[in-house]
């Protein structure tokens, strides 16, 4: 594929682990954000190809993961109990909520519908003017303008069958909380490319120079994900701290204007809670008060007792990079992908899920080498 | 899709009937059901067997024989290059070649619900008539049930086969060896993409379109040329080719190796792909077959199916391993390695 060939070059990948490995001289933590960036690391290998010194930890940018139980539940109760079509994003429907997935709700005759785009929705909601419409809208800055501009969209066509049930969260209040964790351990962090190409740097900056922490925004091909590795350790190694754009075709310094004024045309920040890491100061979005006709936690009196998370899951601990994966006494007994007790395990970019299937080649590897 | 030929555009004129959507009653054994069975089923597909009308096929079996089934529930019924007839015929010939086997007659049976369009109904028998013929095989027994609307899924249909086995046929995952060579005879996931192109809600322009092919006349021919050096063959339909490999890894207690820059795939389904979240190598495939071989006939293999059909994209994708017992580890195109997995369930289209 032209345009994306260059970044997936195998001589060009080989050139940039030579040059990680001649700069890495200490072990280092990185953490990249995205959950994109942790599925490509995982898809083409890359985390196989890298010096031991240099331990990637993969964060909290994984909607699929930090949706809380609590949000599971309410998407499950609306297509049960209020007869809607809950319309949402593939791989949510999997996570397990206190009693069961959307999956399961699914199965047993829950309207749900797998869509790309909340304005698929929003047609779904003018065709059936029967039907109540609700858009199960989570994600980061990434996915928020396009649910954004569903809701605007729902609002100049008149609609009044049409809803989202948000869960939007924010990147830079995860990464200062992460790194205001008394345990953690992360060196540096490979910024999410795309949160940035809405976004802009801007909202890096304070984080930079308040803690003296490398940071690299970052794409997510090969190429990309090497040559911010590669930018993040030379920082480390030198002993500085600056915000580097690694991604400069797509990232420009200001963002996406247009989306961003979208973004504060429909929402407005308030506190957040993540899954597994408890709430974060304004670290989300909820509809601004004009909107919230739109809020289908309103719109449908919703009350579900909060449940509390399975307590044998760390997955809070492992999605800040405190503690890996494998450290989780329940990590392949009680806890794999076929039945998960938390929402890393169960997204093939979520970090346990990432560990369970890369450590499983590790361990045979070592086994037939004996 | 490019360097495939289109298909030639095969019809047949639908009878006159005095009903245009099939109804409770085509199904309740009666004067309806005779006459759309009568108009449809039994002028199409002629022959010795069929023309009795008894309850069953009596056949005379003298070879050793394999005997398989497959049944069709997709949605849309009817994607770029084929619809669900097509698609049960080739699915049930494609196993019994598989097999090793030589397919030669089949059992057809639809669940209709009522209301699906005799016009569509006409449209996918033609289907099955054209990709029987093609295949060799003859449709000598079957049945027809009629459910309520909203039972059902417009039509589904199931297909079994029966074929004698190719004499120089020996498949067994027993057969299959260190060092051997897995090869994939065509481009993979275009049959999953060119659904999806389709399906609601997913619309997108494209050109893809499914590959849905017999491929008993080609396993014939290899089989002739290279009999016992083949060891075993697969047709990675749901799950597409990583939960086939998976099964084979997992059954042969052996670990397979495979390279992801030798996978064939046309450039936009590739692209389809990425945009869409998945992973080409979970994707179905209805024209595809993997087979296991000897590592000394591996080049004249790939050669041999690149000159009888339009496969010009066969390749040696990987090979069998002695180490990673069970598991499928595929080299990356930048020489990174990971694990293939079995999905836990279908593949969802990821957030991001």
């Amino acid at each position: 594929m032209k345009f994306l060939s260059e970044f997936r070059d195998p001589i060009l990948v080989k050139k940039i682990i030579s040059q990680i490995e001649k700069t890495t001289t200490k072990n280092w933590n990185i953490m990249e954000v995205c959950g994109g960036q942790t599925h490509s690391l995982v898809k083409n290998g890359i985390l196989d190809l890298l010096p031991k010194k240099i331990q990637m930890i993969h964060g909290p940018g994984c909607p699929v993961c930090v949706t809380p139980i609590n949000l599971i539940d309410k998407a499950v109760y609306l297509a049960e109990e209020m007869d809607v079509i809950l319309c949402s994003f593939g791989d949510m429907l999997r996570v397990p909520g206190s009693k069961k997935s959307l999956l399961q709700a699914k199965a047993n005759g829950a309207d749900i519908r797998i869509l790309y785009s909340p304005l698929e929705a929003v047609k779904l909601a003018l065709e059936q003017p029967e039907k109540e419409v609700v858009f199960f809208a989570v994600g980061f800055e990434t996915t928020a303008p396009a649910n954004a501009l569903s809701v605007y969209q729902a609002q100049s066509l008149g609609l009044s069958n049409f809803s989202i049930l948000t869960s939007h969260v924010l990147v830079p209040p995860a990464m200062e909380a992460v790194i205001n964790d008394k345990e953690c351990r992360v060196n540096a962090f490979l910024a999410a490319g795309h949160v940035c190409t809405i976004m802009g740097l801007e909202e890096y900056y304070p984080l930079v120079k308040k803690y003296k922490i490398p940071i690299v925004v970052t794409g997510f091909e090969p190429v990309d994900l090497l040559q911010g590795i590669l930018i993040t350790v030379q920082q480390l190694e030198e002993g500085k701290s600056i915000l580097q754009n690694e991604y400069k075709r797509v990232v420009k310094p200001k963002g996406n204007r247009k989306a961003q004024e979208l973004l504060t045309k429909i929402f407005q920040v308030k506190n957040r809670e993540w899954r597994g890491i408890g709430t974060i100061e304004k670290s989300g979005f909820e509809l601004r008060p004009e909107f919230k006709k739109f809020d289908a936690n309103l719109k449908f009196k919703i009350n579900i007792t909060k449940a509390p998370e399975n307590s044998d899951c760390i997955s809070g601990l492992v999605l800040k990079g405190i503690k890996k994966p494998k450290e989780c006494s329940q990590f392949g007994k009680k806890c794999t992908p076929e039945s998960p007790l938390g929402a890393p395990m169960v997204s093939s970019e979520g970090a346990c899920a990432a560990y369970y299937h890369f450590s499983a080649f590790q361990t045979s590897e070592v086994n037939s080498t004996i | 899709m490019k360097g495939k030929n289109q298909k030639i555009s095969l019809s047949c004129p639908m009878p006159k009937l005095d009903f245009e959507i099939i109804t409770l009653g085509h199904g309740s054994g009666g004067l309806l059901t005779n006459r759309l069975l009568d108009s449809g089923v039994f002028n199409l597909f002629k022959n010795k067997y069929l023309d009795k009308r008894s309850d069953g096929a009596v056949l005379n079996l003298s070879n050793e024989s394999a005997f398989t089934t497959d049944s069709f529930v997709i949605s849309p019924l009817f994607f770029p290059n084929s619809n669900i007839g097509e698609l049960a015929v080739n699915g049930t010939v494609n196993d019994l070649a598989m097999c090793g086997a030589i397919p030669q007659y089949l059992s057809l049976s639809f669940i209709i619900e009522e209301g699906l369009t005799m016009t569509e109904f006409w449209k996918i028998l033609v289907a099955i008539k054209f990709a029987s013929e093609k295949a060799g095989v003859q449709i000598v027994t079957g049945d027809t049930k009629v459910v309520e609307k909203g039972k059902g899924d417009k039509i589904f249909i199931n297909t079994s086969g029966i074929g004698k086995l190719h004499p120089l046929a020996k498949l067994d995952i027993l057969n299959i060896k260190v060092g051997d060579k897995i090869i994939v005879n065509d481009n993979i996931a275009s049959h999953g993409i060119a659904i999806m192109s389709i399906r609601e809600g997913l619309e997108f322009e494209t050109t893809i379109q499914s590959d849905t092919k017999n491929l008993n006349d080609i396993v014939s021919t290899l089989l002739d040329t290279f009999g016992n050096d083949i060891h075993l063959l697969r047709d990675p339909t749901r799950g597409g080719v990583a939960t086939v490999l998976n099964e084979i890894a997992r059954d042969s207690n052996y670990g397979i190796e495979i390279n992801q820059k030798n996978i064939p795939i046309d450039d936009q389904v590739d692209a389809a792909c990425e945009l869409l979240g998945l992973d080409p190598l979970y994707v179905a495939n209805e024209g595809v077959f993997i087979a296991i071989i000897s590592a000394e006939i591996a080049e004249a293999f790939v050669e041999q199916i690149k000159q009888i059909k339009h496969c010009k994209n066969t390749a040696i994708i990987g090979e069998i391993v002695e180490h990673h017992p069970k598991q499928v580890v595929l080299s990356s195109a930048i020489g990174g390695k990971r694990i293939i997995n079995m999905l836990v369930g279908e593949q969802l289209p990821r957030i991001c």
